[in-house]
């Protein structure tokens, strides 16, 4: 059990706490989003990788071939990208839809002004 | 025979529904098909429920492709509670949506908001329904994103940063589920859920499981706001329509429960969860904190959505301590509390969005003398705050009783003294609606006499009228929760 051969899962463990940490530090919209994109990207990784065997090929019936990779990560993941582009264009269309109706994407801005709404409700 | 596919149409005639609302795009025929299907759907719902309890549980392969290689619909006793939940919460709240939509939103985004309601009903139904770990996600993500999208049509500006918030909060959730589905299918090589079950015994010591436990825990509790990871709840709530409210309270955390209580008890077992790891401590430890910190930031809130919306929270917390008493009437008491709870927010929510349609606000201020200007409303949260409570005679003292007969059980009897303390503190927020409303004078520029239109009025006092109900006559609620709860729990009987 060398880094080398656990190099995948290591990339997964990464780009997950990586993405994560921008998606907490980060006071920007925008950047959140970027970082929950690459935490979502490292389970696409995470399913991948263990469904690929060294030396395997795709699933085809052939008397040539004995070791057969396993397909069903793979679909699970197109299915997963699928949710995670829908996941990312509804959040950037609330982007769009907070910068007009606040003028700024920054969070600490935002609250600013969510504070002085409250102050003056009829303002 | 149709009546064979029911479970799929169960799901299919909502998701096919938003489609066609969008291509059609009238304002009238929406509504009318939303509330059509919502209909249908409960319809199938009691079928399913009814047949459930006849003949047991039943499989439906989708595409004919047999379990565990396909994908399967399984309809147990626990799954059919939550259709009916969910179906008959929709049924009742779409008759309401037509003129309080009709307020709230712009003309020409209200068929949208319809066609998200459709996705939204599709994919809660879809997760109660399914059987199958990863068609378990990405119903959890079409639900979650039409909420993202409905809790944005909030008229306040305030409503697209909530809906942000939730947004990142849910992904959140939904990945780490992801993670912990990716770590089962690593060391069992199946999503089936009943695969899953007979498989895991032989690797539960990995550590590969206890992360998966931990994930799936974390997930799902980001995404039924267990405390501490409530946060997104009560600004989401507030900043809703009114409609989405009602119908989110009594249906998305309680599906999210749903999913937990499936994993736990259907797929890692009690031993590996209780006996071998202190999940349930952890489980007690939370939903204490959540019932005593939420109830009490609840009665300092300034506004009433607000306060019911903390409410929730603490709401949540009982149903969270049911499951981690882990015993028949503790899981009865939670399983029961699921539809007790649904259906008093939800007639709490549907009457607080007639108060807002009114009054133009739900602040305390501006509900002064309520009782003269809207008696029925003013009475009707009245008697749903006493469900609320759990009063005897009302739908919310059927569960409290069971929560603490299973508290007693485990012998932890401060437990049961902690739950009746709780309710005390839901009897001063509740007091604090009834002062306002009964004891002080209308204030001189509030509006005059009126209820809100009888649309709304009728299926809002329908919901309170069912609190009532369901606390006399426990054969559904309680009687259903307890032959579920036998089926999770083997040997507890």
């Amino acid at each position: 059990m060398s880094l080398g051969s656990h190099f995948a899962y290591w990339m997964t463990i990464f780009l997950m706490i990586g993405g994560l940490y921008i998606v907490i530090v980060r006071g920007n919209l925008v950047k959140t989003l970027i970082g929950l994109s690459i935490f979502q990207t490292s389970v696409y990784l995470l399913y991948i990788a263990p469904g690929k065997l060294i030396g395997g090929t795709a699933p085809i019936v052939s008397a040539q071939f004995k070791i057969y990779s396993n397909p069903l990560p793979h679909v699970l993941i197109l299915t997963a990208i699928v949710v995670g582009v829908a996941t990312l264009a509804v959040g950037l269309a609330l982007v769009v839809r907070i910068r007009e109706a606040y003028g700024t994407i920054e969070e600490d801005e935002i609250l600013e002004h969510d504070r002085s709404d409250q102050k003056q409700p009829h303002a | 025979m149709i009546s064979e596919h029911l479970p799929a149409l169960q799901v299919v005639a909502p998701l096919i529904s938003a489609p066609l609302i969008v291509l059609i795009r009238r304002q009238s025929f929406a509504w009318f098909l939303a509330t059509a299907v919502s209909w249908a759907a409960f319809a199938i719902a009691l079928t399913l429920a009814w047949r459930v309890a006849e003949h047991g549980a039943i499989s439906y392969a989708i595409g004919s492709w047999p379990p565990p290689w396909g994908i399967e619909y399984r309809v147990d006793l626990l799954s059919a509670f939550l259709l009916v939940l969910v179906s008959g919460t929709g049924a009742v709240v779409m008759p309401y949506a037509r003129v309080s939509i009709a307020a709230e939103l712009p003309r020409e985004q209200e068929y949208l908001f319809f066609a998200m309601y459709c996705l939204c009903l599709a994919g809660l139904l879809g997760i109660a329904i399914t059987g199958d770990a990863f068609n378990l996600f990405v119903f959890l993500e079409i639900s979650s994103l039409s909420t993202y999208v409905m809790i944005a049509l909030g008229q306040k500006r305030k409503a697209l940063v909530a809906a942000y918030h939730y947004l990142i909060m849910g992904t959140i959730g939904a990945t780490f589920y992801v993670i912990g589905v990716g770590l089962l299918y690593l060391m069992t090589g199946t999503l089936n859920l009943a695969d899953l079950a007979a498989r895991l015994p032989a690797v539960n010591e990995t550590r590969s499981v206890l992360a998966a436990i931990a994930f799936i825990t974390v997930g799902i509790g980001l995404k039924l706001a267990l405390f501490p990871l409530h946060q997104w709840l009560p600004n989401a709530y507030v900043s809703a329509p009114s409609v989405v409210t009602a119908f989110l309270s009594a249906t998305a955390t309680k599906v999210s429960v749903y999913v937990l209580l499936r994993f736990y008890f259907t797929v890692f077992g009690v031993e590996v969860l209780f006996r071998d790891h202190p999940v349930d401590k952890l489980l007690i430890a939370l939903s204490i904190a959540a019932v005593l910190t939420m109830s009490l930031v609840a009665l300092f809130q300034r506004d009433l959505k607000r306060m019911f919306a903390y409410s929730s929270v603490a709401q949540i917390g009982y149903i969270t301590l049911g499951i981690g008493l882990a015993n028949a009437s503790g899981l009865t008491g939670a399983v029961a509390h699921l539809f007790n709870h649904g259906i008093t927010k939800g007639a709490l929510f549907l009457l607080a969005g007639g108060v807002a349609l009114r009054c133009g606000g739900t602040d305390f201020a501006s509900l002064s003398g309520l009782s003269r200007r809207m008696p029925l409303t003013a009475f009707g949260i009245v008697l749903a705050g006493l469900s609320l409570i759990g009063i005897p005679g009302t739908a919310g003292f059927t569960t409290k009783w069971y929560l603490i007969s299973g508290a007693l059980e485990r012998g932890s009897w401060w437990l049961a003294v902690l739950i009746v303390v709780t309710s005390l503190i839901a009897v001063a927020y509740v007091w604090r609606f009834v002062e306002v409303a009964y004891l002080q004078a209308p204030g001189p520029d509030a509006p005059r006499r009126g209820e809100m239109p009888l649309s709304m009025l009728i299926p809002a006092l329908l919901l309170v009228a069912a609190c009532i109900y369901f606390g006399l006559e426990t054969s559904f609620n309680i009687g259903y929760a307890r032959d579920a709860v036998a089926r999770l729990l083997p040997g507890a009987g």
